[in-house]
């Protein structure tokens, strides 16, 4: 037995010295993931530590579960379990009013015969993807602008066709945050995923729409039979993939979009860890709380996956 | 031309006019926010600039050019998109081929290592404490312990392994080794997946912001977004305190800024625009 397994090893010694090129390929990325993204797994411990920056995280104290009962019943709770609800919320609205748009677009852009006219459609909506949160914010912030001297352009165009009463602080207003993040969301995205789904439909053989055609369906039969299932496998797995980064809340929009009036509504967890942990500097509570919404997420992943599974044959492993 | 039928005609007709509006709101903030840049400060400040530059000038982008500090974040900018995404590449292109090598020993285990972050990070706290202890806070720690997305690396995984079994023997039997099969024959055979997959990383390191604003110690290392971010948040202070004795608004200032940082953007989008269509979808989204 013994010998057996070193013979196992001594083989496998004898293939990688053999093959060592094909080694040295794949040592960078080995130690990429495991100095950048599986060592800083090992700090998640300070969830369970009063951890004190001078003793590191092996040196400070195990508190058990205490951070995480701070964070669900103590002194943190009620930020707590406001920003875990704004999460679900804003991912709930997100999905309802930004999951359809790219499939109607992709829909529209399928429509357009002319091929020119497509081409500078898709290309310009696909462009806001490019830009940086910090370039969208600034427009964003600057757009709806509201002071004594200057106000911004859209602000100016939402009062006059009285969408928001005349002069409200939009970007201080708590009761605006939620359409305001959604609202740029599908402004920055809905152009670019509709790539996916586009490709879907281009991908539905056009024998299909044909015989549909023959049998007297009309246009709206024609998606609802032929394109809805054409694409069905990419739906999926494009909503698995939402459902699954539910919590994931796109935080560096949020940081750089809400301020002490809109937390209220707009703060996240993962803007909550970002304050409490880097800002305020309580690392332990901050990982704890950031712990909890990478094991929820990693839970919905696995659930969407397996539901996805049972009920078709897509899953995304 | 075969004959569409009257509900078809109005089906097209909503999907030119709407994906035709689409397309105009995606890009009217950026055309505005060039307008408005140029414009007078009266005309901009009594709201007359709507979509059009209103008594045109180029007084902020003067001030701009003078602005030594600009110009230090534009170049730092540079440094960390050029290098950052020759890093990223390196480490992407030589782990995704590897990976596709069936009888690489620990391939699976290595697929599941990268695969796995895709679903579940250490997250933010325990990677910032990293990225502290490990010291990285200054240029070169941003180029290397940033970059590489599990999601690249798969499209050029799944692009390497599309390439024919019958080329790579035949390259094995003219004497080629592992390296040379990589550099000759299959990174020309991929350009489209490499092209995809480095414009990726290139936006994303000419967009990175929030790490850098974290981790960077020193003002003179800091990219164009941290730059950026500071004026705008500084906006309010900025327009009581010198709002009156500026010669322009003090938007125009800041869409000038904004509108900075997109021109590379824009200037290199036109012939990549090609690419990324096609790279979204052939890596496809499985693990």
């Amino acid at each position: 037995m013994k010998m057996k397994r070193s013979n196992k090893l001594f083989n496998g010694l004898k293939t990688i010295k053999h093959d060592w090129r094909l080694y040295t390929l794949i040592i960078p990325i080995v130690l990429w993931y495991l100095m950048w993204q599986y060592k800083p797994m090992a700090g998640l411990l300070i969830a369970f530590k009063n951890y004190q920056p001078n003793l590191g995280v092996m040196g400070s104290n195990w508190v058990g579960f205490s951070n995480f009962q701070s964070l669900i019943s103590g002194v943190y709770s009620a930020q707590f379990w406001r920003a875990f609800r704004n999460t679900f919320l804003i991912s709930i609205y997100g999905m309802i009013f930004g999951f359809p748009i790219p499939i109607i677009l992709a829909i529209f852009f399928s429509e357009m015969s002319n091929k020119v006219y497509r081409n500078v459609t898709q290309t310009f909506t696909y462009l806001p993807h490019f830009l940086s949160e910090v370039t969208i914010t600034g427009l964003v912030l600057t757009l709806l602008y509201k002071g004594e001297v200057n106000t911004g352009v859209i602000a100016n165009f939402l009062y006059s066709i009285k969408l928001i009463p005349e002069g409200a602080k939009i970007i201080q207003d708590a009761s605006f945050f939620r359409p305001l993040y959604i609202i740029t969301g599908i402004w920055k995205e809905a152009g670019y995923s509709s790539i996916v789904y586009f490709a879907a439909i281009m991908g539905i053989s056009p024998v299909l729409y044909e015989a549909l055609k023959v049998s007297g369906g009309n246009k709206l039969q024609e998606i609802r039979y032929v394109t809805f299932p054409g694409m069905a496998p990419t739906l999926i797995i494009m909503i698995i993939l939402r459902v699954g980064r539910m919590l994931s809340v796109g935080y560096e929009r949020i940081i750089l979009l809400y301020n002490e009036n809109t937390y209220v509504t707009a703060d996240v967890i993962q803007s909550f860890v970002y304050r409490v942990g880097l800002e305020a500097g309580n690392q332990a509570i901050g990982s704890a709380a950031g712990m909890f919404n990478a094991l929820i997420g990693f839970a919905l992943v696995m659930g969407a996956n397996f539901i996805s599974r049972q009920v078709s044959e897509t899953s995304l492993w | 031309m075969e004959r569409l039928s009257r509900n078809e005609i109005i089906f097209k007709i909503i999907a030119y006019f709407i994906g035709g509006a689409f397309a105009i709101m995606a890009l009217y903030p950026l055309v505005y926010a060039f307008s408005a840049s140029i414009s007078g400060k009266v005309a901009y400040e009594t709201g007359k600039v709507v979509l059009l530059p209103k008594n045109i000038n180029f007084q902020v982008y003067a001030r701009i050019y003078n602005d030594k500090g600009f110009w230090i974040s534009y170049i730092n900018t540079l440094f960390y998109t050029v290098f950052g995404t020759v890093w990223s590449m390196f480490v992407s292109i030589t782990g995704a081929y590897a990976l596709t090598k069936k009888r690489m020993l620990f391939r699976n285990q290595v697929n599941l290592l990268i695969v796995f972050t895709m679903w579940f990070t250490a997250g933010m706290i325990p990677l910032y404490l990293n990225y502290v202890n490990m010291g990285v806070n200054n240029r070169w720690g941003i180029i290397f312990s940033f970059g590489v997305q599990a999601y690249n690396v798969i499209l050029l995984r799944n692009y390497f392994s599309g390439i024919p079994k019958e080329i790579n023997e035949a390259a094995i039997v003219d004497g080629a080794n592992e390296y040379q099969l990589l550099y000759k024959i299959y990174m020309p055979m991929s350009k489209a997946a490499i092209a995809t997959v480095t414009l990726f990383y290139a936006t994303s390191r000419w967009n990175g912001y929030f790490w850098s604003r974290l981790l960077l110690r020193e003002p003179t290392q800091q990219p164009l977004q941290v730059y950026m971010r500071i004026l705008v948040e500084n906006y309010q202070w900025m327009i009581d305190d010198w709002g009156d004795f500026l010669p322009f608004a003090a938007d125009s200032y800041i869409y000038a800024i904004l509108v900075c940082s997109i021109i590379p953007v824009l200037v290199i989008y036109p012939y990549i625009q090609r690419y990324f269509a096609k790279g979204v979808n052939m890596g496809g989204v499985k693990g």
